[in-house]
């Protein structure tokens, strides 16, 4: 649909356009950070793209990925020409690209998300300040190295006993089983039986503090499973006897 | 109200009771509400308020947007940890005698957040008097959490939580497994 707007890119870019793709109509392409914002001029201003919709822009973590760690991914749209696309660019660790925000002012607040859960930088945004956290939060959450549940609480915790993680009603109520249960995940990906597990949260493993008391929820789920195993047998022994007589 | 007696005979009626027990019941039927609602369950707590459930019948049905005119905090959904100090604040303002319901899974543990946002339960921050099971609880929870409460206040017992009471799985077994007749 938007085999147009790929190609009239690569002819004005040539050499600077690294990789383009088209999977089922989501046509991409990936260019350098030097050449960012000249992109993102183009798209916006080339008669043929009128790229006049910023619809967002975001990140992405690779820690693994040798070189650049971070995707810049925009996606923009021109409402006019009806179609769209999506730019990305590799970011390593530390490099500051240049702010969008002269070009789509929508850029302002989308960048300040991906400085507060990220951690890029972007060079001259007019007001890069976290957006969702707080001041006093230290570190960025969206990296795939921050321990997935490390809370920074802003109120300290009182000190009552018997204060848990785990709900204070039964395991059967209010979807207990809606929390990831980390180290079954593990275990299956290293059986390649499950899931994958991204590798960054496999190598957390040493420090990852597993479930509070997921021993505790398992114990009561098999204890539960136990007892309506044992409801069910008693009443088959019972409906059991009570045809017995009846045939004889 | 075990305490209280009535003396009825010749056209003459009294009443003797204890004060404490006088007020606390003063107390569990005028119960002015500070709804904190901050996610799903807070369409749950309308609906609990709204005629069909009537939460007048229990005497709560004043909501106070003024934490010094409110007797109960209902943290009703996700408390996050930027919202946290605010709950605090609110829970601070509030004159004695107050108490806390913990509306729905969110309210109680933090739900299925187990990471960097969320209050892992409003009880990390202030202390809570009933929890409601249920993501979100139905209303009749609600109603029952409040009933609690009520024995709570009645009872004069502080400092010891109590949920609303779970239903046994294996009861709803029976029911579904009952010969038809």
């Amino acid at each position: 649909m938007s085999k147009a707007a790929v190609s009239r890119l690569k002819s004005h870019f040539g050499d600077k356009v690294l990789a383009s793709s088209d999977f089922r109509g989501d046509d991409a392409i990936e260019v350098a950070v030097k050449d960012w914002v000249d992109v993102a001029t183009f798209l916006r201003d080339d008669d043929k793209l009128k790229m006049n919709h910023f619809v967002d822009l975001t990140a992405v973590d690779y820690p693994e990925r040798e070189g650049a760690r971070f995707d810049l991914v925009l996606m923009v749209r021109s409402v006019e020409k009806k179609h769209r696309v999506r730019v990305t660019t590799k970011v390593a660790d530390g490099t500051k690209p240049k702010t969008l925000f002269p070009v789509w002012s929508g850029a302002n607040w989308a960048e300040r998300e991906i400085y507060d859960m990220f951690g890029i930088e972007f060079l001259n945004h007019p007001d890069l300040r976290r957006i969702l956290l707080y001041d006093e939060f230290i570190g960025f959450p969206l990296r795939k190295d921050y321990p997935i549940d490390k809370a920074q609480p802003l109120v300290p915790y009182r000190d009552a006993p018997g204060l848990t993680k785990l709900p204070p009603f039964g395991i059967d109520q209010g979807q207990p089983f809606g929390r990831i249960r980390w180290d079954d995940r593990l275990r299956e990906g290293a059986n390649g039986s499950g899931r994958a597990v991204s590798p960054s949260i496999a190598l957390q493993t040493g420090e990852r503090r597993a479930l509070s008391d997921s021993e505790v929820a398992v114990a009561q789920i098999e204890e539960l499973a136990m007892r309506v195993e044992e409801e069910q047998r008693v009443k088959q022994e019972q409906e059991a006897k009570k045809d017995a007589p009846a045939e004889g | 109200m075990g305490e209280m007696k009535i003396l009825g005979g010749g056209g003459e009626v009294a009443f003797t009771t204890q004060f404490d027990a006088l007020l606390a019941w003063a107390r569990k039927w005028s119960l002015f509400q500070y709804p904190f609602a901050t996610a799903c369950c807070g369409m749950e707590f309308f609906a609990v308020a709204s005629p069909r459930y009537d939460i007048a019948r229990f005497g709560a049905e004043a909501p106070r947007f003024s934490p010094r005119q409110a007797d109960v905090l209902w943290v009703v959904g996700t408390i996050s940890q930027r919202q946290a100090p605010v709950v605090k604040r609110i829970y601070d303002q509030m004159t004695e005698p107050k108490w806390v319901v913990a509306f729905g899974t969110c309210a109680s543990c933090g739900g299925f957040y187990d990471n960097y946002t969320t209050v892992p339960g409003v009880d990390k921050i202030i202390p809570v008097d009933v929890y409601i099971p249920g993501c979100p609880p139905r209303p009749e929870a609600v109603l029952d959490a409040l009933m609690l409460l009520q024995e709570k206040i009645q009872k004069g017992v502080h400092g010891e939580p109590v949920s609303v009471p779970p239903k046994d799985p294996l009861s709803q077994l029976r029911r579904k497994t009952k010969p038809s007749r």
